[in-house]
C-alpha cells in the first residue's frame, strides 16, 4: 500500500481524494482543507483522518506522497516542503505562478530523486496520446504548425472575488485555463525558444485574463498559435483541441476523437491508411480502476501511484515538463505587456528604413 | 410486435419490477455526445428549441416508450410545463429525473467555493425555513438536512408530474461512492421513498463496487443504472466483473451507453446486451422517429415488450 496524503478539497482535490480512496494500493492516511466543515463532514462520514495544518499532516500522517491541491500561490511552499521530506508530490496546475520557482521545484525533485507530476491530464487523454504516437512515429513528416485551443463557459459574467479573480493568487484564463493548452502544445513541440503578439483579453473580469492569444516559437522554424477563451458560452463544458500541420498530412484531435490526414507518401502507421483516418475515444481509451470525471483523471494518478511504488523519477508530466509551461506563461505575460510590435502609423517608415526591430512602449493595454 | 404508424403503442412497462423496459435518455438535447463535438454541436443547434425536444418525446411517446430519463437541467423544466400543461394527452408519461445537473454544482463550487454553492442552490421558496434547516445541518456537521434540501430545490420542477424513479447522478454517486460516503446513498433512498413515494435509482460508472456498497448500507434490490455495452467502454472493473455482480446482485440495472456512442452497429449492441443476466431496462436516445422505432424493434425481437 502507498501511503498518500491530500491537500485542499475543493474541486479537484476532492476528485483526487476519492479517486485515491478508491485504489486498490492506495491508502489516503490524510486530508488536509482550512476549511474545517468540509473536513467535519468527510471526518464524520468516511471515517479519513483530517488535518487543518499542513505540516500535521505531514508530520504525523507520514505520507510517502502528497497531492497538493490548494490555490495555486500556496503551491511552491508546500511542494518545497514535501520535496525536503522526501515526500513525492503530484501537485495541481500551474505547478508555480513563476518561471523561477518551477525551476527551483523541479532542481530540487531532480536532485532527491522524487517522483513529481502536475496535473495536466490531457496527456492521459487516449485522443491525445493517440496524436502524441502519430508524431513521434513521424506520420505527418516534419511537423510545420500547430493550433492549440481551447474554450469553455467559465467566466460569463462580471462578479465577485475568489482567488481565481485575483491575478497575484495565480487566477485568470492564462494561468487556470489556457496552461492545459500550452503544456500540450509544448509536450508535442518541444520547449518554445520565444513567443509573439500575445493577447491577453479581458472580457468580464475586472482583474485578469479571460483569454490569451499567442504565437509560439519553436526550434528550426516550426511555429504554434494559442487561442485560448473561458469566457464562450455556446461550449458545454471546456473543450480542448488541437490542429496539427507537417509535410506529409495533418492532425486534429479532441478529447473524443482524432482525425489524421495522411498523405501519398507519409510513414503510415500500422492501422492507418492514406488519406483520412478516424479513431474515437471509444476504442482508443483504456480502461481505469475507478471513473469519476473522465479515464483521464484516473489514468494519470495511475501513473503517479506507479512510479512511487517502482521508485521511477522519470515519467509523463512531472515538473521539469510543468516548468516549461511556467516559462512560457512568463514569456507570454511578458509579451502581452508589449503590445503590438508594428503600428498602422509606423508601417512606411518601417518599410523604407529597414530599421531593426525596436521596443516599442506607444501601445499599452488599455486600462 | 409491430405497430401502425399513427396508433399509440402500448408503454412497456414490466409487471414483475414496475420499470419500464425502454426509457428514453435526453443526451442527444443538450449536446452531448460521446464520440463527436461536432455532432454534438448539430445536435444542440437542432434542438434550440424546446418545440423540438417536445416533437422527438412526442414521437417516443407515439412509438410506445414513455418513460424519459432526463437531468434536472433547465430546459428540462420547459418541457415539464408542457406536460402539465397536456395532462390528457400525456397520461401514460412518466419522468425518471437523474439529479443534480452535475455542470451548475461544478461550475458554482468552482466560484463560490463549497459553501457558497450549496447556499446558491438553497430553494428560494420557504427560504427561512430552508436557512434554518440547511444551518442547522452544517453546523451538526451532518449532511442530510443539506442533501434533501437540495433534492426538494431539484425535484421542484417536476411538480405535479409523475416520477417513479428518482436518479442519483453518476457524478454524485461515484464521488460518494470514492470518498467512501456511504450513508448518503441511504439519505437520498430515504428522502426519494417518503417525500416523492418513488424509488431511488444510482446512475454509476462503477457498478460491481456500487452494488457491493448498497448492499453493505441496506438498499434492497436498487435500481441502478451503468453503461453496459458489448465493447465494455466506461465499463470499470471490466466485462466479466460487470456480468458476475449482475449475477450475484439482486438489482434492477438499467443499461445505458448500449451503442457506445455509436461504436457498435446497433443490432449487434442490443442483441449482446438482451443477453446479460439481470438487466431490466435499457435506456437509449434518439433525434428521430425512425431511430426510435428501429431501436424498438430491435429490442422487441429479444425481449417480450
Amino acid at each position: 500500500m502507498i501511503r498518500v496524503g491530500v491537500v485542499g478539497l475543493g474541486k479537484m482535490g476532492l476528485s483526487h481524494h476519492a479517486l485515491l480512496n478508491a485504489h486498490p494500493e492506495v491508502e489516503v492516511v490524510g486530508v488536509c482543507d482550512s476549511a474545517k466543515y468540509v473536513l467535519g463532514v468527510l471526518e464524520k462520514n468516511t471515517g479519513v483522518a483530517t488535518y487543518s495544518d499542513y505540516g500535521r499532516l505531514l508530520e504525523e500522517a507520514k505520507p510517502e506522497a502528497v497531492v497538493i491541491a490548494t490555490p495555486s500561490r500556496f503551491h511552491v511552499e508546500m511542494v518545497r516542503t514535501a520535496l525536503e521530506r522526501d515526500i513525492h508530490v503530484f501537485c495541481e496546475k500551474p505547478l508555480t505562478l513563476t518561471a523561477a520557482d518551477a525551476d527551483l521545484l523541479a532542481g530540487l525533485a531532480a536532485e532527491r530523486g522524487l517522483v513529481t507530476q502536475v496535473g495536466y491530464h490531457n496527456r492521459f487523454v487516449a485522443a491525445f496520446q493517440e496524436v502524441k504516437r502519430l508524431l513521434d512515429f513521424g506520420a505527418i513528416g516534419e511537423v510545420t504548425h500547430v493550433m492549440g485551443e481551447a474554450y469553455g463557459p467559465v467566466v460569463l459574467k462580471p462578479k465577485g472575488k475568489t482567488w481565481r479573480s485575483s491575478k497575484s493568487e495565480g487566477g485568470g484564463c492564462l494561468f487556470d485555463y489556457a496552461a492545459h493548452v500550452i503544456n500540450l502544445v509544448h509536450w508535442y513541440m518541444g520547449a518554445p525558444v520565444g513567443v509573439g503578439g500575445t493577447v491577453l483579453p479581458r472580457i468580464f473580469s475586472s482583474e485578469t485574463d479571460d483569454g490569451a492569444l499567442s504565437t509560439l516559437y519553436f526550434e528550426g522554424g516550426r511555429t504554434g498559435q494559442i487561442s485560448v477563451d473561458w469566457s464562450d458560452e455556446s461550449y458545454r463544458k471546456m473543450t480542448t483541441r488541437v490542429t496539427i500541420w507537417g509535410t506529409a498530412g495533418r492532425i486534429f484531435a479532441d478529447r473524443q476523437e482524432v482525425q489524421a490526414y495522411l498523405r501519398e507518401d507519409a510513414k503510415i502507421p500500422e492501422g492507418y491508411e492514406e488519406g483520412w483516418n478516424l479513431r474515437y475515444t471509444t476504442e482508443l481509451t483504456k480502461p481505469v480502476w475507478f471513473y469519476l470525471r473522465g479515464e483521464e483523471y484516473s489514468a494519470q494518478l495511475e501513473a503517479f501511484v506507479e512510479r512511487v511504488g517502482r521508485g521511477e523519477a522519470e515519467g509523463e508530466g512531472g515538473f521539469e515538463s510543468a516548468a516549461i509551461t511556467d516559462r512560457t506563461i512568463a514569456m507570454m505575460v511578458a509579451d502581452a505587456e508589449r503590445g503590438p510590435s508594428t503600428l498602422a502609423g509606423g508601417l512606411d517608415d518601417e518599410i523604407t528604413t529597414a530599421a531593426t526591430p525596436r521596443r516599442r512602449r506607444l501601445w499599452r493595454k488599455a486600462a | 410486435m409491430s405497430i401502425a404508424p399513427d396508433a399509440v403503442g402500448p408503454a412497456q412497462v414490466s409487471s414483475a419490477t414496475g420499470l419500464d423496459r425502454l426509457l428514453f435518455g435526453d443526451n442527444q438535447f443538450f449536446g452531448i455526445n460521446h464520440m463527436s463535438e461536432e455532432k454534438a454541436r448539430a445536435q444542440a443547434m437542432r434542438f434550440r428549441e424546446v418545440e423540438a425536444v417536445i416533437d422527438v418525446l412526442d414521437a417516443a411517446y407515439e412509438e410506445g416508450v414513455r418513460t424519459f430519463m432526463c437531468t434536472t437541467h433547465d430546459r428540462i423544466a420547459l418541457v415539464c410545463d408542457h406536460m402539465r400543461a397536456n395532462p390528457e394527452r400525456y397520461s401514460g408519461f412518466a419522468f425518471y429525473p437523474g439529479m443534480p445537473y452535475a455542470h451548475k454544482y461544478a461550475n458554482a463550487v468552482t466560484e463560490n467555493g463549497m459553501l457558497g454553492a450549496v447556499k446558491r442552490f438553497l430553494p428560494e421558496e420557504g427560504l427561512f425555513d430552508a436557512a434554518i434547516r440547511g444551518g442547522a445541518s452544517l453546523a451538526k456537521k451532518d449532511v442530510e438536512g443539506m442533501t434533501t434540501l437540495l433534492i426538494d430545490a431539484e425535484m421542484k420542477m417536476f411538480q405535479g408530474l409523475r416520477t417513479p424513479v428518482i436518479f442519483l447522478q453518476n457524478l454524485v454517486v461515484d464521488l460518494l461512492l470514492g470518498l467512501g460516503f456511504k450513508d448518503a446513498f441511504r439519505v437520498f433512498a430515504d428522502h426519494v421513498r417518503e417525500r416523492y413515494g418513488a424509488e431511488p435509482g444510482f446512475i454509476t460508472m462503477n457498478l460491481p463496487l456500487l452494488l457491493r456498497v448498497l448492499d453493505e448500507v441496506g438498499i434492497e434490490d436498487p435500481v441502478v443504472c451503468a453503461n453496459i455495452n458489448k465493447i465494455g467502454f466506461r465499463m470499470c472493473g471490466g466485462l466479466d466483473a460487470y456480468e458476475a455482480a449482475l449475477r450475484e446482485h439482486r438489482c434492477r440495472a438499467i443499461a445505458m451507453s448500449v451503442y457506445a456512442s455509436g461504436a457498435i452497429p446497433p443490432a449487434e449492441a442490443i442483441e449482446w446486451v438482451c443477453e446479460q443476466p439481470n438487466i431490466h431496462s435499457i435506456v437509449f436516445g434518439a433525434s428521430s422517429r425512425a431511430n426510435i422505432r428501429n431501436t424498438r424493434e430491435l429490442v422487441a425481437s429479444h425481449w417480450e415488450l
